[in-house]
């Protein structure tokens, strides 16, 4: 079933067309894989699926984008509830300047939750599903800021999750790791798609192969071809996505 | 999904202590071969329509506009400060043409024949200004680069805390210890038969202008890329050789601004010259003679003057005239600063 | 060995021009300190004046300084920070916040006898506040309000992007963001600046010289439209403008005006090192 679904986006920085005619369908309860050169627009595009594109000015996007039934581009849309429903990861890990407990209680105190009870099961629940509890459970009081840089990846990511989101975006979250950090992520990656729909943009080829059911390719702004992971990396029906898997540019 | 909370539109209305039993699912788990498990219960529920409502955007709104609104008093008390000087300033045009004000000789607001001539003042202020950088330049550019290259960690710290705290002295407290102790160490030294002259103000002066110096300098020397000290260090230059030939060079853009924003801080300053320089309004011809400065006039005649008189009038030409030369100093200082950042990179 | 000789020569003179600034900075606190120490008593901080201010206290210069202070804060804070955070993150940036700026920051640099001016003109004779703490305190607010609103948008501006940007896509609202993410982390570089420019305004002596201060007014301030003394002015007129005055006094009153303006630059310096460790 489509959670997510594009009909001809399009995107513009100033005069800069950054993202050109994206029609496309996000699965739920999988993850989709979006991949390309650099500067391709698969960053631009992640960031349009919660509105983060709002934050940049000289933005100007047309085109729809559903998120089950509704168009998250109309006028009347309240970016906070959209936020709340999809929430984000991003490159680098970028804890606040608080306790562990206190990041990832973060987003529900906003929501409005204050009760004592309700924000220690929430904490708890989160980090066990970023499975971090383990590891944070006895200093919970600490600064997040002395965490290593996979487990202050994994704390974001419970602090994202800590909103029940329904759909998990990541911008490349292992960008910034070393490769035991990376691949326990990507296993968490596998244990969170049971419950949320996840898009990840990924740098590498051998990630997206690895963790994703879906896999999209971009190119200068334009979806060349988006399929199951494992049709796009045997049998790509286009050329310039061969090319790309194959490695003979990117 | 949402099974456990009850909707209403956007809000919440939490529903606690399981209805349901929480499902229960064991994590696989790569290093702790755990015991962890998700407990699936939702805290949360998020309705489903996303449209917004005006009472959730409600306190949205109102905050926005009162920052607005503190914005926009603080621009307008700013843009209040030059007007109102230029609106009360710009009448005394009416009675005394700039020319002669400008470059009249003569500052005799009081007399029968009131004279306004503001020369003598600006040259007590020019003079008072050039003594104070001439002392202040070498000393707090050779502080900079001792602090900066020279000190161990240690005397630095403590360096910068005396040299900040010196910044923070009131101009006042400066002043009074120019009337007791320096006005005497210059009558003194000099053979004068007064020690209320302008050197005693450029003295004190310095000294307020030498935090501003220091620390500009000090930023401009110490921000530069440790490359430049290396690579000049490896090609087996000295220390010595690096500070003046690599670091100094390429740090002169943040010195001279430093020096420019200390010129103007010089040129403003008002408690310190008017308790130690005399005050006689004539052109001053050395350093060892009693002056007076613009700002010391503003600040000892606004309180004798009848309100809307010309005199009055005069003393906000005098604040505008001062402004005028801080701003022009203080623009300049700004764009050797940006261009200089701009440079780094 | 003549390269070695010379090297040593210019450190030396360098040693010697950080020497010029600090001694003499050291001494004149020494000095200030050790001649009026002794006046220093309860009885001193607590009376009024008598024999036209050359026996008894500085209370009422001590009331008004604290008076003003407290008046200017009230003000300059909220215009100050607020105008900050209007700045930096609602403005749209432009020409025009591009204009703002230049504008505080050459106001930053404008002689503070010129904002006395300005005072006298505006609160004192135009609104007709008379000569009043009012007047004073907002005059020392315009004075001050440049630097806190620079020193705010050099510490909102220090918050990375990316804490911005985790917050919203968390669901938080935009003041959310700025109350719960940036201005924690802006606290400490808003805080210190903002007690550095008034500290700074509880030393000025021009702006209320021509919008507040008495000469010799022996009693309280009733409320926020009477005339105070002011230490500031209460030191410069027992310095200047009264003959025979004690130098007990003067230095007396010298050295509680350095303690007020060191208490302020003490909480400042605390502030900026306690951050500095714990960003460590």
């Amino acid at each position: 079933m489509s959670k997510i679904s594009v009909k001809d986006l399009n995107l513009h920085y100033g005069s800069f067309h950054a993202l050109k005619n994206i029609n496309l369908d996000i699965c739920e309860r999988e993850v989709t894989a979006l991949i390309g050169p650099s500067g391709c627009g698969k960053s631009t595009f992640i960031r349009s699926l919660n509105r983060m594109n709002d934050l940049i000015d000289g933005v100007k996007i047309d085109g729809e984008m559903f998120l089950e039934d509704q168009d998250i581009y109309q006028p009347d849309v309240d970016v906070v509830s959209l936020r709340r429903r999809v929430g984000m990861v991003f490159q680098s890990p970028n804890p606040f300047r608080k306790s562990i407990y206190e990041n990832v209680a973060y987003g529900p105190r906003r929501y409005g939750i204050k009760s004592r009870n309700q924000l220690d099961e929430i904490v708890e629940r989160s980090l066990r599903e970023a499975a971090l509890w383990e590891e944070v459970k006895d200093r919970l009081k600490s600064s997040a800021l002395g965490l290593s840089g996979g487990q202050q990846q994994r704390l974001c990511i419970a602090r994202a999750l800590a909103m029940e989101p329904e759909v998990l975006l990541m911008d490349e979250p292992t960008s910034a790791l070393d490769p035991i950090a990376t691949s326990r992520i990507e296993e968490l990656i596998d244990q969170l798609k049971k419950e949320y729909t996840i898009v990840i943009v990924t740098h590498s080829m051998q990630q997206a192969a690895r963790i994703s059911d879906k896999t999209v390719f971009f190119l200068m702004g334009e979806v060349i071809e988006a399929d199951d992971t494992q049709v796009i990396f045997t049998s790509p029906r286009d050329q310039r996505t061969e090319d790309y898997v194959t490695g003979r540019f990117g | 999904m949402k099974e456990q909370s009850v909707t209403t539109g956007n809000r919440l209305v939490v529903s606690r202590g399981h209805a349901n039993p929480p499902k229960q699912e064991p994590l696989q788990n790569a290093t702790n071969e755990s015991t962890d498990t998700i407990t699936n219960s939702r805290s949360f529920a998020h309705g489903k329509n996303l449209k917004s409502k005006f009472t959730n955007r409600l306190s949205e709104f109102i905050i926005e506009k009162i920052i607005f609104i503190l914005g926009m008093t603080s621009i307008v008390i700013l843009a209040l400060i030059f007007i109102f000087l230029i609106s009360s300033g710009f009448s005394v045009f009416k009675d005394v043409p700039l020319i002669d004000f400008l470059t009249g000789r003569f500052w005799y607001p009081n007399s029968v024949n009131p004279q306004f001539g503001i020369l003598p003042l600006i040259l007590g202020s020019l003079w008072v200004t050039a003594g104070a950088i001439l002392i202040s330049v070498p000393i707090g550019v050779g502080c900079a680069i001792f602090i900066a290259e020279v000190a161990p960690p240690k005397t630095r710290t403590s360096l910068k805390v005396v040299i900040e705290f010196l910044s923070a002295i009131p101009s006042v407290v400066l002043g009074f210890i120019g009337i007791m102790v320096l006005s005497n160490w210059v009558r003194l030294s000099f053979d004068l038969s007064s020690g209320f002259t302008l050197l005693t103000g450029s003295i004190l002066v310095a000294f307020m202008a030498m935090p501003t110096i220091i620390s500009i300098s000090d930023d401009a020397i110490s921000s530069l890329p440790k490359e430049y000290r290396e690579a000049s260090l490896a090609l087996g230059a000295t220390r010595l050789e690096t500070i003046f030939h690599v670091l100094v060079p390429a740090a002169s853009s943040g010195i001279v601004a430093g020096v420019m924003l200390g010129i103007g801080r010089a040129i403003g300053e008002t408690m310190t010259v008017m308790m130690v320089t005399g005050n006689a309004a004539r052109i001053p011809t050395s350093l060892l003679q009693s002056g007076r400065t613009m700002t010391a006039t503003i600040a000892a005649e606004m309180g004798d003057t009848v309100r809307q008189s010309t005199h009055y009038h005069s003393l906000f030409a005098i604040g505008i005239v001062l402004l005028i030369m801080t701003s022009c100093i203080n623009l300049v200082a700004d764009y050797v600063l940006r261009r200089a950042q701009k440079g780094d990179r | 060995m003549k390269k070695e000789q010379r090297e040593k020569l210019v450190f030396s003179l360098l040693t010697l021009t950080a020497a010029l600034v600090v001694i003499p900075t050291l001494l004149m606190i020494g000095y200030i300190i050790f001649r009026g120490i002794g006046t220093i008593s309860w009885e001193f901080l607590s009376a009024m004046p008598r024999k036209g201010m050359r026996e008894g206290g500085i209370f009422p210069a001590i009331v008004g300084t604290v008076s003003l202070v407290l008046g200017t804060m009230i003000v300059a804070l909220p215009l100050g920070v607020g105008s900050a955070i209007y700045l930096t993150e609602y403005a749209k940036q432009g020409f025009l916040t591009r204009t703002i700026r230049l504008a505080i920051l050459n106001l930053a640099g404008v002689p503070s006898v010129v904002y006395g001016l300005f005072g006298l003109g505006l609160f004192v004779l135009f609104l007709g506040f008379g000569s009043s703490i009012l007047a004073g305190a907002l005059t020392l607010a315009c004075l001050v309000l440049p630097v806190v609103i620079t020193a705010s948008e050099e510490a909102l501006k220090s918050v990375d992007f990316s804490y911005r940007q985790a917050s919203l896509a968390l669901g938080a609202t935009k003041w959310q963001t700025i109350r719960h993410v940036v201005l924690p982390h802006a606290a400490p570089g808003i805080v210190t600046g903002a007690i550095l420019a008034i500290g700074r305004a509880a030393g000025e002596t021009a702006p209320i010289l021509l919008t507040v201060a008495a000469f010799f007014l022996p009693r309280l301030p009733q409320s926020i439209f009477d005339q105070v003394m002011a230490l500031p002015y209460h030191l410069y007129i027992i310095s200047t403008q009264v003959p025979g005055m004690p130098e007990s006094i003067k230095y007396g009153t010298a050295l509680v005006l350095l303690g007020i303006v060191s208490i302020f630059f003490a909480i400042a310096t605390a502030i900026r090192i306690r951050f500095k460790m714990a960003n460590r």
